[in-house]
C-alpha cells in the first residue's frame, strides 16, 4: 500500500483540521 | 519530510533525531512520538496507540477504550500492551467513575505484566473499592 505524503507541513495541518483527522508526520534523513 | 528538503520543519516540530514520527491531532497538537525504528508489527501498534491517545485526550472514552482493547487483543506481547491495559482502565474509569475499574486494571497488570513500569504505576489502584465517584 502506498502513502500519498504531503510535503508541505502547513498544507497537511490545514487538511487535518478541515477533515477533523489526526496527522502523521514522518521525519527522515534516509537517502531517497 | 526529509531533512535536506525540510530542515526548518525539523526545528519547528523539535525533531532532533531520525527517523522521528509524530502523531498530531486535528488541532495541531502533538499526541504521540517515536524516535528510531520499530519492527513492522510494533510500528503498527505504535500508530494504533497514537490514535488511541488522540481519542483519550479528546475524552472520547469509548473510542479510546476500543482502540486500546484492539492493541491488547492483537498484540498482547508487544512493548505497548501494558500501557494499553493501563489506559484502557483509565478510559473505563473516566467514563464510569467506578473505581473498581482501576482495581480490575491493576489486577490484570499484576497478573500479566509483573514488574512492568505500567504495572508499578497501577499498584495504588489494587485497593480501590467499587463505588461511583464524582469528579
Amino acid at each position: 500500500m502506498s502513502v500519498n505524503w504531503i510535503k508541505d507541513a502547513d498544507e497537511a495541518l490545514n487538511k487535518a483540521k478541515s477533515q477533523n483527522k489526526p496527522l502523521l508526520i514522518d521525519f527522515s534523513a534516509a537517502p531517497a | 519530510m526529509h531533512i535536506k528538503e525540510n530542515a526548518k520543519n525539523f526545528h519547528r516540530f523539535d525533531a532532533v533525531w531520525t527517523p522521528t514520527v509524530v502523531v498530531m491531532d486535528a488541532d495541531d497538537k502533538e499526541r504521540w512520538r517515536l524516535e528510531g525504528y520499530l519492527p513492522k508489527d510494533d510500528f503498527r501498534t505504535f500508530l494504533e496507540m497514537g490514535l488511541a491517545r488522540v481519542a483519550f485526550i479528546k475524552k472520547g472514552w469509548a473510542d479510546a477504550e476500543r482502540r486500546y482493547t484492539a492493541v491488547i487483543d492483537n498484540q498482547p506481547d508487544s512493548y505497548y500492551a501494558p500501557q494499553a491495559v493501563y489506559y484502557r482502565g483509565v478510559s473505563r474509569y473516566s467514563a464510569s467513575h467506578d473505581a473498581a475499574e482501576l482495581a480490575k486494571t491493576g489486577k490484570v497488570l499484576t497478573e500479566q505484566y509483573p514488574g512492568n513500569e505500567w504495572q508499578l504505576r497501577s499498584i495504588p489502584w489494587l485497593h480501590e473499592k467499587s463505588e461511583t465517584t464524582t469528579g
